[in-house]
């Protein structure tokens, strides 16, 4: 078992011929593509010896007919089923960063350069599946391929097999591909019920004690998508009507409410990764706020700020620390 | 590799399993028990509607229980659940019950392949051009449902086209293989006793009725190939195609006597040869049909001692030969005693006014010819008629026929002439076989078909040996020189292919007989002899199977090449505006300014514009045109702008 294994794990080494992961776009060549016949394939030609057998025995010409047609259709299947995944081509697509401990979600796009449809193109990685994916003629399509997030850093998407048995059942056609895709995987925040910072710098103590203090009403702007729906001016929307634009509300200078979320606030004791799952919690829970914060790492800091953008940033520096 | 958990299959790919297992049982319908197509039918139906309401299947217990009802119907219905019949019936009962228990791809794939078997032993019941266009469209609507357990969602147009057109493809691989692939003589092994239970033609033994049932049919017995030059057919009345000879009688039924083979010919070849070759229909019997008499034996036959062709199996499948014959061959001067004595046994107490009369002929008359005279001026004067449906006859058969009815039809004349002759002292026997036959002009063929079935007298005469004589040619001569229809009375029960009238009808019959004869010597025919033909005809000197097998392999290959390269193939990228702009790269390329590959239109254009200043205007024209068509739509009109802009600018 083992020894099939190695053994597999060589002959994928040698099939992909170029060293992982590989540039975008990875065109799947006819080198690439590899064909054997599925389980339905071997009862099919083991039907096909008994029904010459028949005809032999019987002297039924059109039994021999009959199972060279079939026997022709078997060799046509293989070629099908081959172009069916030949020249497909596939780029990487759209990464979420996750969370350790959820699934990373990799978009992959399979573009069809011909002028006919493949379908049934299924994509796999070692674990689990993903669907099946038909790709229209002179288009593209997306894959989804679900990886289990298990620790903070990038997760590199593993070796996906690509296969096929369009368009009868009796082929299997199949390539492998390591594109270069990365999911940034955040460490995963400590459970929700976590005491505040312990360590506050000037005003923002008043902050944490009292996050609502920003509620001070400042201007209108235009609605931008990111902004939280909770900031809309709904009232004025209401007023406006349905085809005026929606307007969110601006609220004064948060830098009042600004706390700093350090390393070295957490015990010595405590071991890196729970440190950083601490604050990732708080950062979490400063953006919930609607807080202006700061990060503070060993080496390395993050000037207070608030928004989506600073979130991210933040939690990609929690992420990578000690990885870069 | 493969899953180990086979899918469930949705209500879509059930439809298509349905439509494969109808589309095969259907043509088969008439081949088996009545009770079990309407059994099967109906669980189809069954499936359907559990189908159609969405339904849970029926539990296993009632299925074990079907299928044992239903092999034990068939037990009762053959007696057996080997051999050919209750095999296709058994395969018929598990087809139906299949879809039944089918909940997963696996089994789907189970009534796939049981398909495609009934298409292969629809083939032991008909093998013509309309089955297999029949099966053509089962095997095609049986590939679609294949294709729907591996892509349930396509749509059944998309499946049906798919399959055609794989089929299609595969059609030059079946050529090359149902060519060259070597063929073997079958059977391989044993074959089931009722494998050719419905075939017909002439039997070993001859009672009145029995070859008056054959001219009800025009079955093809055989057809004859004959040199293409003229005269290389015989003329009518010497088409005696020599079939079994009866020469032992009980009173009623002339049978044949135990057949020794002749260790070589026992006469010698006279007169000029007739070669021709005939392919046989299968009747299941051995003999073999020669004119009479044939001057040199085809392979793998014998001749008895009455000059009877022999196959040495009997004739299971069509078989073709080639022959020699002579028809004025004198046989059997030396024959031996036993034999003579023989053709002079009659049993006692039957046709006592025959026996009278003949014994009158003997006592009056000195030689055996002047015997013979008298009994052919007897049969020439008695006023006989020729009737397909002659009255049933009593103890006295030959009396009754030749005194009181005197309306017979061939074994009629033929039995009562030889019975009169041994009753004068005349050594004689019946001849059966087929007389005459006609020419298809389509083809060249000569079909000799059932109702050409016929029964001669032979009679021994010590100078000339064995001597034809036709009772019934003296009687009726117009049976012998045009043919059955001509010989009855008007408003008899003729088959089609027999009537002088209805002209139109018989050419389009002899048009298809003629189509079908071509499937049949080329396509049904192909075995072993005609490959070797056909291979030597195509330039393979010696063709054994290695090099057929070689052969196959290049050509298949090559094939394949092609259908790779059809496989791979792309479309060209380029369309009709990017060929002409790249067409304008390459003039001005040849004058020192190329387009570099990275360079978009109008950089290009720039860079011409720097070039001919003069010609600035019309390039940045140009390359905005060229831009439109080619990030736009590919308007024609704007196209041959393009097109003549481009021609016409030279800097």
């Amino acid at each position: 078992m083992r020894i099939a294994a190695a053994l597999q794990d060589r002959f994928i080494r040698w099939a992909l011929r170029v060293r992982p992961p590989e540039p975008a776009p990875v065109i799947l060549t006819q080198r690439r593509v590899y064909v054997l016949p599925t389980r339905a394939g071997i009862g099919y030609a083991a039907s096909l010896l008994v029904m010459l057998l028949g005809a032999m025995n019987y002297n039924l010409s059109l039994g021999y007919a009959l199972t060279f047609l079939l026997a022709g259709l078997g060799v046509i299947a293989i070629l099908h089923t081959f172009r069916n995944l030949a020249h497909l081509s596939l780029a990487p697509g759209r990464v979420e960063p996750v969370f350790a401990g959820d699934s990373a979600r990799f978009t992959l796009l399979l573009h069809n350069a011909r002028a006919d449809e493949r379908r049934q193109v299924q994509l796999r990685l070692a674990g689990g599946m993903s669907g099946i994916v038909d790709v229209p003629a002179h288009s593209s399509a997306a894959a989804r391929l679900a990886v289990p997030a298990l620790a903070r850093g990038w997760l590199a998407l593993p070796r996906v097999t690509l296969d096929t048995v369009w368009p009868l059942g009796l082929i299997r056609a199949w390539a492998y591909a390591v594109p270069d895709m990365r999911c940034l995987v955040y460490p995963r925040p400590t459970g929700t019920a976590v005491p505040p910072p312990p360590t506050f710098g000037g005003r923002a103590g008043n902050a944490a004690r009292n996050p609502q203090g920003s509620e001070d009403f400042l201007a209108l702007r235009g609605h931008q998508l990111a902004d939280p729906p909770r900031h809309v001016a709904w009232k004025t929307a209401a007023r406006l009507g349905a085809d005026a634009p929606l307007m969110t509300k601006q609220y004064a200078d948060p830098a009042a409410q600004t706390v700093w979320l350090a390393w070295d606030v957490l015990p010595t004791a405590m071991p890196v990764e729970e440190r950083l799952s601490w604050l990732t919690r708080w950062v979490l829970d400063a953006h919930a706020a609607g807080l202006s914060w700061g990060l503070r790492l060993p080496g390395s800091q993050l000037a207070p700020a608030g928004g989506e953008a600073h979130l991210h940033a933040c939690l990609r520096r929690l992420a990578l620390h000690g990885k870069e | 590799m493969a899953k180990s958990k086979s899918q469930a299959i949705t209500a879509m790919q059930t439809w298509w399993l349905l439509a494969a297992a109808l589309s095969a049982l259907l043509p088969l319908t008439p081949h088996v028990p009545l009770w079990l197509s309407a059994l099967a039918l109906t669980l189809l139906a069954g499936r359907a509607l559990l189908n159609w309401t969405n339904r849970r299947l029926p539990a296993r217990g009632w299925l074990i229980l079907l299928t044992f009802a239903g092999s034990a119907g068939v037990l009762a219905q053959f007696k057996t659940l080997f051999g050919q019949n209750p095999g296709v019936a058994l395969l018929v009962l598990f087809l139906a019950l299949k879809p039944l228990e089918a909940r997963t791809r696996r089994d789907g794939l189970a009534v796939i392949f049981l398909c495609y078997f009934l298409v292969l032993a629809q083939f032991f019941f008909a093998q013509s051009m309309a089955t297999a266009g029949l099966m053509l469209a089962t095997i095609v609507a049986v590939t679609a449902a294949l294709g729907s357990l591996a892509d349930a969602r396509a749509r059944p147009a998309d499946l049906l086209r798919r399959s055609s057109l794989m089929l299609l493809q595969a059609v030059p691989f079946m050529l090359l293989l149902f060519v060259l692939f070597p063929r073997v003589q079958g059977p391989l092994w044993g074959l089931p006793r009722d494998a050719f239970s419905a075939l017909t033609g002439l039997s070993d033994s001859m009672a009145p009725g029995s070859i008056s049932n054959l001219s009800q049919s025009d079955a093809i017995a055989f057809r004859a190939k004959f040199g293409a030059k003229v005269g290389d057919t015989p003329p009518r009345d010497q088409l005696y195609w020599r079939g079994p000879v009866l020469s032992e009688f009980d009173g009623r039924t002339w049978t044949s006597e135990r057949r020794l083979p002749l260790p070589r010919l026992a006469y010698a070849p006279q007169g000029p040869a007739i070669d021709y070759e005939v392919t046989l229909e299968a009747h299941a019997k051995p003999w073999l049909f020669a004119l009479e008499l044939p001057g040199q034996l085809p392979p793998d036959s014998l001749m008895t001692g009455d000059y009877q062709l022999l196959a040495k199996t009997p004739v299971t499948a069509r078989l073709r030969y080639t022959v020699a014959s002579h028809t004025a061959m004198t046989a059997g001067l030396d024959e031996s005693a036993g034999v003579l004595r023989r053709a002079l046994a009659l049993p006692g107490d039957f046709n006592p006014r025959t026996s009278e009369l003949a014994n009158g002929w003997r006592e009056k008359l000195k030689t055996d010819e002047a015997v013979l005279d008298a009994a052919t001026r007897f049969f020439l004067t008695q006023g006989l008629r020729y009737s397909l449906t002659p009255p049933l006859l009593g103890q006295h058969s030959v009396d009754e026929f030749l005194f009181d009815s005197r309306e017979g039809f061939c074994e009629h004349f033929a039995g009562a002439f030889v019975f009169a002759l041994r009753a004068a002292g005349l050594p004689a026997r019946v001849v059966t076989g087929y007389q005459g036959g006609e020419i298809n002009p389509f083809d060249g063929y000569f079909t000799v078909r059932q109702y050409d079935a016929h029964a001669w007298a032979e009679v021994w005469l010590k100078d000339r040996g064995w001597t034809r004589i036709d009772p019934t040619a003296l009687s009726v001569p117009s049976r012998i020189s045009q043919n059955l229809a001509a010989a009855v009375p008007a408003g008899s029960n003729v088959p089609l292919m027999a009537r002088l009238d209805l002209t139109l009808l018989r050419e389009l019959r002899l048009r298809f007989d003629a189509v079908a004869n071509t499937w049949n010597q080329w396509v049904i025919g192909y075995n072993p002899e005609r490959q070797r033909e056909f291979l030597n005809r195509l330039g393979m000197r010696t063709p054994d199977w290695r090099q057929m097998t070689a052969t196959l392999a290049v050509l298949a290959g090559l094939v394949l090449l092609g259908l790779t390269a059809w496989a791979l193939r792309q479309r060209r990228r380029t369309d009709a505006a990017q060929r002409v702009w790249l067409k304008l790269g390459r003039r001005l390329g040849r004058r020192g300014l190329p387009r570099a590959s990275w360079e978009g239109p109008l950089a290009y254009a720039a860079r011409i514009a720097a070039r001919f200043p003069e010609s600035a205007t019309e390039i940045r024209a140009i390359s905005a045109l060229y831009g439109r068509l080619r990030y736009g739509s590919l308007d024609p009109v704007l196209l041959d702008e393009l097109k003549t802009r481009v021609t016409r600018f030279q800097p």
